[in-house]
């Protein structure tokens, strides 16, 4: 027994002095030697947020591949460093320390997901290392430091909207609302729309949670039916989604379903099929949409992937071309000047729309709305600040 | 009443599933006495193996029909039964003579490096994909409001028939007879002549083929698969046989009905926040008050 307590007491004391010793590399030693400016990604590459993770990073791929086309940004050519966080908690924090003490980025682009975007910001504060969030939308995620960035709306503007558009567009009375307990993203979502609506003078007919990972929803679509809802508002990702519009009809449940960003995936439609017909979710951008920007975005996407860019693919892309911006406008890749040239960002013309960065660090654009029509993502309506 | 009716339904669809799962650990447990942790594994290739298959028997079949679907499950059942044979070959027989603790990481071992191969793009990928439909569906709506549909009676149906079927094996056939025998006493049972590594190899086929048309019942009724979608429900039916009385067939059977029924009027009237810690907590309220579980004392049909 001494010896196994002897040989784990040492494991563990050379972990911690291997760890501590790639935490007090400077971040960024390697840039002055060399000719590429190393800029981080994490991203859900696997897991059960893969497709995000996957759209988003190759977003940003094609931004950085357009970028060292046009000759890179301050002369040298970009290095994209992308780590997987499997979806899982836990994750985003060891591979952010890796990416900034052991690659040594000047800066970090991730994560879809607020729950991880909130794990890794305390870390690129720390650091002193800029992040730009592509897609997080809970208010938290910027709120960790003045390092963090992001190039989306907030929950409380797509709650908002989406309170408004069930309340006046589809004129519902009484709404239930089916939350996702384990996510940030979900629960935000879910507080502001439950505010807008209410003060709209909706009625919250039925509350219930459920857990990401969960399959059965059978529970908690059997209480909201015996409610007797006119609309579910589900503001989760589209793997539950997808089951939960499926698992409703089953019940007979045949009022629509409405939700957030989260739902905008290729793998929405084939789990809920023909369940999701007319169902709506706001989103940041429409490959529909007919600006040159966007069109010209669309066409370069099909060429190097063959397939139409979503929405985190569309985010990923401005999320390094804001950041190049930066850098050029700042004229280095020092941390605080990038910063401060990020936090000055006026009307940067992404494909996302006119991002203005304002004073909490968030992205102030336009959403979306979407519809589910024939097993596509239709156009519904623009919804401006 | 009629909400109350509708989540016993949903319950018992998901508790039959789980009660699947559940017989092969118990199986398994009864006759080697260790938990075999990539059980749920197999539950998800049991799925995967359907996913692939579909098309291929749409080639011969009609689908969705039931004759289709019940032709994916048995390929699928068959393939998981080779896979379940292969795993205790490669992984386990080294170790039969190993402490039982060295027997159980291994086990864990198993299971992780099926969960995270299988999420490589060039075998099944990370992503959730949607099971194609191989069953007809209908919805019976009755005028009182209470829903039920063609999947959840192929779940009740299949796993009716499946369980008279292996209580038919285990009681009445030779190979059952030699399982039992094993179970009770491994030495005596070699010593009257019957080949040990035969009748366990046996034990896993069976019960992995059980696994097997669980995950497909499972797909069918939540209709996306990924990796990792057997490690929560292979937990449960961990919890259901321990809580049935672990190595007891018909306690595996009904701990999985229990625990499905509770998750899901807990998650109905309660807050699925919940469901999990509830679960688990009648778990350990029953094994403190009877620690053999529900069925654990009655010997006869312990395999």
């Amino acid at each position: 027994m001494k010896i196994w307590r002897g040989q784990i007491l040492s494991a563990a004391v050379l972990a911690v002095s291997l760890f501590l010793s790639g935490c007090n590399k400077p971040p960024g030693e390697s840039f002055a030697t060399s000719d590429v400016i190393k800029v981080g990604e994490f991203a859900s590459m696997t897991g059960s947020e893969a497709t995000f993770g996957q759209s988003s990073h190759q977003g940003t791929q094609l931004a950085i591949d357009d970028l060292n086309a046009a000759d890179g940004v301050l002369g040298k050519k970009l290095e994209l460093h992308m780590e997987d966080d499997q979806s899982q908690a836990g994750q985003p924090a060891t591979v952010v320390r890796k990416l900034i003490s052991s690659d040594g980025v000047v800066a970090i682009l991730g994560e879809v997901a607020s729950s991880r975007s909130l794990e890794a910001a305390p870390i690129c504060q720390e650091n002193k290392i800029p992040m730009i969030s592509p897609a997080s939308t809970n208010p938290k995620v910027t709120e960790a430091g003045d390092y963090i960035f992001r190039v989306c709306f907030i929950d409380p503007f797509q709650g908002t909207v989406m309170a408004n558009f069930s309340r006046k567009t589809l004129k519902l009375q009484n709404v239930a609302v089916l939350t996702d307990a384990k996510s940030d993203y979900s629960l935000g979502l879910a507080k502001f729309f439950k505010e807008g609506f209410v003060a709209d003078g909706g009625k919250i007919a039925a509350e219930q949670n459920y857990s990401s990972g969960d399959k059965d929803f059978s529970a908690e679509l059997t209480a909201i039916k015996a409610a007797n809802p006119d609309g579910i508002f589900v503001p989760g990702y589209y793997t539950e989604v997808g089951l939960i519009a499926l698992q409703a009809k089953q019940l007979g449940i045949t009022v629509p379903l409405f939700g957030g960003d989260g739902w905008e995936s290729s793998a929405l439609v084939p789990i809920g099929g023909a369940a999701l017909e007319g169902d709506y979710f706001s989103t940041h951008y429409s490959p529909q949409d007919t600006s040159p920007a966007v069109q010209n975005f669309v066409k370069e996407f099909k060429a190097k992937y063959n397939s139409t860019p979503d929405a985190m693919a569309a985010l990923g892309y401005d999320s390094a071309m804001i950041l190049a911006a930066a850098m050029k406008t700042a004229g280095t890749t020092d941390g605080a000047k990038v910063r401060d040239a990020l936090a000055a960002t006026k009307n940067f013309a992404g494909v996302t729309g006119k991002i203005t960065i304002d004073a909490n660090r968030n992205a102030s654009k336009a959403a979306v709305i979407l519809t589910i029509n024939n097993g596509q993502f239709q156009y519904v309506q623009t919804v401006q600040p | 009443m009629t909400e109350f009716l509708q989540q016993l339904i949903n319950g018992l669809a998901l508790g039959s599933i789980l009660a699947l799962i559940a017989l092969g650990y118990t199986m398994v447990y009864g006759i080697l006495r260790f938990i075999n942790f990539a059980h749920g594994d197999i539950f998800m290739l049991g799925a995967f193996a359907g996913f692939y298959l579909a098309p291929k028997v749409a080639m011969f079949l009609p689908m969705p029909s039931i004759g289709g679907g019940l032709a994916v499950m048995g390929i699928s059942m068959a393939i998981c039964a080779v896979v379940g044979i292969l795993i205790e070959k490669l992984a386990y027989r080294p170790l039969r003579r190993s402490p039982k603790l060295t027997v159980l990481i291994t086990a864990i071992g198993v299971s992780l490096l099926i969960e995270y191969t299988c999420q490589n793009d060039h075998v099944f990928g990370a992503a959730p994909k949607s099971f194609p439909t191989i069953f007809p569906e209908y919805h019976i709506t009755q005028l009182s409001g209470l829903s039920l549909n063609s999947n959840q009676i192929i779940v009740f149906a299949v796993t009716l028939i499946l369980l008279l079927a292996l209580r038919f094996i285990v009681l009445k056939t030779k190979i059952g007879m030699a399982m039992r025998a094993l179970s009770f006493n491994p030495e005596a049972a070699a010593l009257m002549g019957i080949n040990t590594d035969i009748v366990i190899s046996f034990t896993f086929g069976l019960g992995s083929a059980l696994a097997a048309a669980a995950g497909i019942l499972f797909a069918v009724n939540y209709p996306s698969i990924d990796p990792l979608m057997g490690v929560l429900p292979g937990l449960k039916a961990f919890v259901a046989a321990v809580l049935g009385g672990i190595g007891n067939l018909p306690g595996a059977a009904l701990g999985g009905v229990i625990i499905g029924v509770t998750e899901t009027l807990v998650a109905g009237y309660i807050s699925s926040t919940y469901r999990d810690a509830i679960a688990f907590g009648i778990l350990i309220i029953i094994l403190l008050v009877k620690p053999s579980g529900l069925l654990g004392k009655k010997e006869i049909e312990k395999v």
